[in-house]
């Protein structure tokens, strides 16, 4: 027997799964730019694909990512993932030993044991094959049926899984997550009612089976129980292409596009789609989010903000309050570029917002090897520029402070105020500057600067954030400094850290001038200072909110001062800092040791 | 026109009757720090685009409040965003939300 009514509801709702994904996928892949859909076709039969393949074992069905985050979290999700890929994967292989042809209908190694449970054919198979397949098969459903078992649990408490608040779902993935829990335990039994009187299970189908059958008709139950299976199956197939679940297949078509080297772009087209579809809606960004208090339905974490993107516009507060500080894109198991996503819906709502900056004169500054662009913050921290100078000069540097007078803004919160415009003709007007002075190095003391300078500036010289310029100065003995018996935290900030990668320099500087004690929360997972210019929506004592946040986790281990590596963490921390908060540019100031050194600068 | 005797400014009266308030009402309803500045001109002092040109933070939230909506377009397009007014403020005025609703509100009211 290979055929019978109740595969319908199962046959029907995969075909029906697979018809819309098709039609989904091909629609955003035919809106592709020229260029992504060259690089797919230039990428499909190279070690790529099998790059991304890995990816895809490694992420979509162990969830390495989620298991670093927490171990029972990546658990349950790696029980579900990869406990159904095997089942199906050896589900297969299976049917293939039992109806000896390579190509079987794809109900058929679904429903395998209502099928095959027919005494002659066991007999047979018990003959010439182990029960290796049946164990097997058993043994994965045990897995799935395991992580069914903490995602229970994890309803009640969401804790013990590292996760202090979880995600509202909406009713309609509620409904889907039922469906989907309702599939292995409906197999379970299907299964074990069958091998209750074939005995055609392994240890846990034949037992469970032998069990239902103290006290239940289990052979009558069977067939409806098989009818249940399909049913629930075919319902989860068919909700699939509009709940969150619709991220299992896009992921791995996101995994596949990245490593073709498709990026997002600064407005939003059909890769969004991808990006957002992708999402899972785990809600491991919502306790990363610095804002966190505000995660009401269309709030800012990104499991809300992209289901409000996925249906429509997302309201105006949940595009512009957000930080961009980033933090919960390195929670993200799925590395969705959640800020280039809240832009691209800033510049739909900054659309008819004008900027228009033709007061400003043309500039030019004196050749020298060096240009120094302290940008606006720093004149308003004016001991950064100072301590910036007297180093220059202590070194003997042949620099020039192209920005001395008043800086041009560099164009970066403009941009991130979804004015992409406005904030290219201002950085039209710096990018001239900087070359007029033909230096071969341009040194900023503000990352805001530093991170659109070097992504979007397109100048062909070395931009360094003034930490890295000054570890170089002291690596190649231009400075000599003192070290200091003080305990010192460093605050890690946003565009600097996350935005440029830039975590290491700024650590091994202080370590030479000072013993730098560690906060609870740094490096990639540091808090955002709260001074963020990301956000133009919220208001000041939501960013004191932030600050106190911040502060407990660099006072974490009672440093005597903080330092940072930006003039606006240096003026938003300060505000509320039990501590003296300094930049890392007035420490290297301060702790010179101009007695030993002998550059040209001292001379005079 | 009577003589007040001002030498800074022209001498000028406000006519409350030919006024617009639309734009303060927009902004007192979508970002209320709006109402909060007292008119100190920090910002104004700190201004980046106050370096280049006569730009001024105190001067258009002044002319919003008193219904004179006349420049107001052409001044909010000047600003930079760069935020430094909104660290320096005393009140704790959301500046730069100041400036996105002004031109919001322009473009709602199409002045």
């Amino acid at each position: 027997m290979t055929f019978d009514l109740f595969v319908l509801p199962f046959f029907l709702g995969l075909i029906t799964l697979l018809v819309i994904l098709s039609v989904k996928y091909a629609r955003w892949i035919k809106g592709f730019d020229l260029a992504d859909r060259d690089l797919i076709r230039k990428g499909v039969f190279t070690k790529k694909s099998l790059g991304a393949a890995g990816e895809v074992f490694m992420e979509s069905l162990l969830h390495r990512k989620m298991f670093r985050r927490n171990g029972w979290l990546g658990y349950m999700h790696m029980s579900f993932a990869l406990g159904w890929f095997l089942l199906i994967v050896c589900g297969n292989l299976e049917s293939r030993i039992y109806s000896k042809v390579h190509i079987n209908p794809p109900y058929y190694p679904i429903f395998l044991k209502f099928f095959v449970a027919d005494e002659h054919i066991l007999r047979h198979e018990l003959m010439s094959i182990p029960g290796v397949f049946r164990l097997l098969m058993d043994m994965f459903l045990l897995l799935v049926l395991s992580g069914l078992v903490l995602a229970l649990i994890k309803r009640a408490s969401s804790h013990w899984f590292g996760l202090k608040k979880t995600t509202r779902h909406t009713f309609f993935d509620r409904l889907t997550i039922t469906t989907l829990w309702l599939i292995f335990p409906l197999r379970l039994l299907a299964e074990s009612f069958t091998a209750a009187h074939y005995h055609g299970g392994s240890f846990l189908t034949n037992n469970f089976g032998d069990l239902l059958d103290r006290f239940l008709p289990a052979q009558q139950l069977s067939y409806p129980a098989w009818w249940t299976y399909s049913l629930v199956l075919g319902g989860f197939f068919v909700s699939l292409p509009y709940s969150r679940f619709m991220h299992i297949p896009t992921e791995v078509m996101l995994i596949f596009f990245r490593h073709y080297g498709i990026k997002p772009t600064l407005h939003f087209n059909h890769y969004s789609n991808f990006e957002i579809q992708s999402c899972p809606k785990c809600g491991v960004c919502i306790d990363a989010c610095p804002l966190h208090t505000d995660a009401n339905e269309d709030g800012i974490p990104p499991a809300y903000f992209l289901r409000t993107l996925k249906n429509n516009r997302p309201d105006i507060n949940s595009t512009y309050d957000c930080l961009l500080c980033g933090r919960c894109g390195e929670y993200c198991p799925v590395g969705i570029n959640i800020n280039a996503l809240r832009v691209s819906q800033r510049i739909r709502y900054a659309k008819n917002l004008n900027g228009s900056f033709t007061y400003l004169k043309q500039t030019k500054s004196q050749l020298a090897e060096v240009a120094y662009f302290a940008g606006c913050m720093t004149h308003l921290t004016p001991s950064i520029k100072i301590s910036m100078e007297k180093i220059f000069t202590t070194a003997g540097v042949d620099y020039q402070f192209i920005d001395r007078d008043g800086s041009v803004c560099c164009g970066r919160p403009l941009w991130m105020a979804g004015k992409e415009k406005q904030a290219r003709e201002l950085m039209e007007h710096n990018k001239k500057l900087i070359e007029s002075t033909n230096c071969k190095t341009l040194v900023l003391s503000c990352p805001i600067c530093l991170k659109i300078f070097r992504e979007e500036y397109g100048l062909n010289i070395e931009m360094l954030h003034h930490s890295q310029y000054l570890l170089r100065l002291v690596n190649e003995k231009k400075i000599d400094l003192k070290k200091e018996d003080i305990q010192v935290a460093f605050h890690d900030p946003c565009e600097l850290g996350r935005g440029s990668g830039i975590f290491e320099e700024p650590r091994q500087l202080i370590r030479q001038m000072a013993n730098l004690v560690t906060a609870s929360e740094e490096k990639g997972m540091s808090i955002c200072c709260g001074g963020s210019l990301g956000s133009t929506g919220i208001n000041c004592y939501q960013r004191d909110e932030v600050s106190q946040l911040t502060l407990e986790t660099l006072m974490a281990n009672n440093p005597g001062s903080i330092i940072t590596a930006c003039p606006l963490c240096k003026k938003t921390l300060q505000k509320g800092s039990p501590v003296e908060v300094k930049d890392i540019s007035e420490l290297t100031s301060s702790l010179l040791d101009v007695g030993k050194s002998s550059t040209p600068g001292l001379n005079n | 026109m009577p003589n007040f005797g001002y030498t800074i400014n022209s001498d000028r009266q406000i006519d409350y009757d030919s006024n617009d308030k639309r734009v303060a009402r927009y902004l007192a309803e979508h970002e209320p720090s709006f109402m909060v500045c007292i008119s100190c001109g920090t910002c104004t002092a700190t201004c980046s685009a106050g370096v280049f040109t006569t730009f001024s933070l105190r001067e258009l939230i002044g002319n919003i409040k008193r219904g004179e909506a006349r420049n107001i377009k052409a001044e909010a397009e000047k600003c930079m965003l760069c935020g430094k007014c909104q660290l320096a403020c005393p009140r704790g005025v959301n500046t730069r939300n100041i400036i996105m609703n002004i031109q919001r509100a322009i473009e709602a009211f199409e002045l």
